[in-house]
């Protein structure tokens, strides 16, 4: 049996530290849903979803109270709708109703997969699907959309980066009543991974299994305060060590939870996604944890390189504490979901270039990023088109979800509330990328995608 | 199955017969108990054994949180297995 120590230090976890199931996600595939008949396919989605997902909320509630563990949030991943929608064309914002209809009869958080996959080109209806995007984000509050338009297989396509330029401004125009909140919930990824659980890129991979359940565990609080009560003179590699047994400990919570869902839902076991999510309350921060490597303030210089040694220390001690690690495994860096980075960006000391450069070592990129409403569509494709270049160079996720604050002056906030924070609006270099953009075609993929 | 059950608070007179009483009335069985008290702060760790539903346990779970709260203890009842999963290999 566990030692009295054991059990405080875990009960000390979840009470002080903030120690959570972020999400327990079923990911439920649409592909026997597809119809050419638009209303008769979105009935079907909502018959398929509502039986699979009768009981997750009730599951989730019931293994969160028995295990006394919070279990924040209980999503749901589908199929990419771009798929059925180019099956059925119509208006696709009939399937984002669908979707919603879906996540009010459940009683879950969100569900992901309004999503489109056009990394090497538009096929279907494509295109007229990824400009229904804000009105589909506008016209349903739980509804979350990503679309990927890079990899390393296949280059960046540079018409689709143009054209997400224009609908994330556009998403955040429509919904300016309601803090540009449309631009939040969507993603542009590149190297989209298929077994995601986190919002808003969530979505079914087309060679996933028909139902699985995957979850998604955080914890930066708990890495903060390991981290922050080791000796100051300890050399790195020992702090690399201490955030290896964390992560270790945490992901066993999250295999066990999985498991247990899956068990009662009778649906097979996915993965466990081990990210280091934060969340706005206090002391759920990773640039709390890099200050606690020895910065003064995140952003400056040594932040790269802490949040490589924490990324792959998170990743180094979660990997032999599951049965299947996957989705974006590693630590996140939302600005407004993260009191540190939110400060950070106050004072200045974190800018949008050396965010940039952290997103090349992170699980993911720029995320949560409060810009001008003077920003131009083109600007938001240049910054989309430079993040999916580092994440295809260097075959990883890398992601964009930037929020032109439309309604708020420059020198204003914008608060989403919940776990979704408060940004300042964040500099950006408006030097004009227009000609790059307007040029269109498809960047060509690198020398590391021949690798057979 | 078996719980923990962990009580942390400021010491007072007779945590150990409520919180005893209590598992009594929802028939659950103590099979080790340890406490000790540190600068004026109680710490109970008890190991106790359920035999009867998941709903029940789950009643008890949130009827003992509450019940610590009118006597401003923390009174927390988990399952074992997170324990166990989180420290044994």
């Amino acid at each position: 049996m566990i030692n009295n120590n054991k059990i405080l230090e875990t009960i000390n976890m979840i009470e002080a530290e903030n120690l959570d199931i972020r999400t327990i996600t079923m990911g439920i595939s649409l592909l026997d849903c597809a119809d050419s008949d638009i209303d008769k396919s979105c009935e079907k989605i909502y018959q398929k979803v509502t039986t699979k997902a009768k009981d997750l909320v009730k599951v989730g509630v019931d293994i969160s109270k028995e295990y006394g563990i919070p279990i924040i949030n209980k999503r749901i991943s589908v199929t990419p709708i771009s798929i059925l929608h180019s099956v059925s064309k119509g208006d696709p914002v009939k399937y984002a109703h669908a979707l919603q209809r879906c996540a009010d009869t459940l009683g879950i958080d969100f569900i992901g997969g309004y999503s489109a996959l056009v990394q090497k080109g538009y096929s279907g209806s494509d295109e007229e699907f990824i400009k229904s995007i804000p009105r589909a984000l506008k016209e349903t509050s739980n509804v979350c959309s990503s679309v990927n338009i890079g990899s390393t297989r296949a280059g960046i396509n540079m018409n689709a980066v143009k054209l997400m330029g224009e609908v994330i401004v556009e998403a955040a125009k429509i919904t300016k009543d309601n803090n540009c909140l449309g631009a939040a919930k969507l993603v542009v990824f590149c190297n989209a991974v298929e077994d995601n659980p986190f919002m808003a890129g969530a979505f079914h991979g087309v060679g996933e299994a028909d139902t699985v359940i995957h979850v998604g565990v955080s914890g930066p609080g708990v890495v903060c305060s390991a981290v922050r009560s080791a000796d100051k003179n300890l050399p790195i590699n020992e702090i690399a060590d201490i955030i290896k047994k964390m992560s270790f400990k945490i992901t066993r919570m999250g295999q066990l939870v999985g498991q247990e869902a899956s068990k009662r839902l009778n649906v097979p076991f996915g993965i466990v996604d081990l990210s280091l999510a934060p969340t706005p309350a206090i002391g759920d921060s990773v640039a709390y944890i890099l200050e606690a490597m020895g910065l003064d303030e995140c952003g400056g210089p040594g932040t790269t390189a802490c949040l490589a040694l924490l990324n792959d220390a998170v990743k180094k001690g979660g990997v032999t504490a599951s049965s299947s690690v996957g989705g974006l495994s590693g630590a996140f860096i939302p600005v407004s979901e993260d009191a540190g980075m939110i400060s950070a960006a106050r004072s200045g000391c974190l800018t949008l270039e050396k965010l940039e450069a952290m997103t090349a070592v992170c699980s993911v990129g720029l995320d949560m990023i409060v810009v001008s409403k003077d920003t131009t569509a083109t600007t938001i494709s240049g910054i989309i088109a430079d993040e999916a270049a580092i994440g295809m160079v260097n075959s990883k996720t890398t992601a964009v979800r930037i929020i032109p604050a439309f309604g708020k002056n420059d020198d204003e906030d914008l608060d989403f509330g919940g776990l979704l924070g408060i940004s300042p609006i964040m500099k950006v270099n408006n030097t004009s990328c227009a000609t790059l953009i307007n040029r269109g075609g498809n960047i060509p993929a690198p020398l590391q995608s021949l690798k057979n | 199955m078996r719980a923990v059950i962990s009580v942390v608070g400021k010491d007072q007179v007779g945590i150990l017969a409520k919180v005893a009483n209590k598992c009594l009335e929802f028939d659950v069985n103590i099979e080790d108990v340890s406490q000790t008290i540190l600068q004026d702060m109680f710490t109970m760790i008890m190991i106790v054994k359920w035999t009867t539903s998941q709903e029940d346990f789950v009643a008890f779970s949130e009827h003992m949180q509450n019940y610590g709260k009118e006597y401003n203890l923390s009174i927390h009842v988990m399952h074992e297995d997170i324990f166990n999963a989180m420290h044994l290999i």
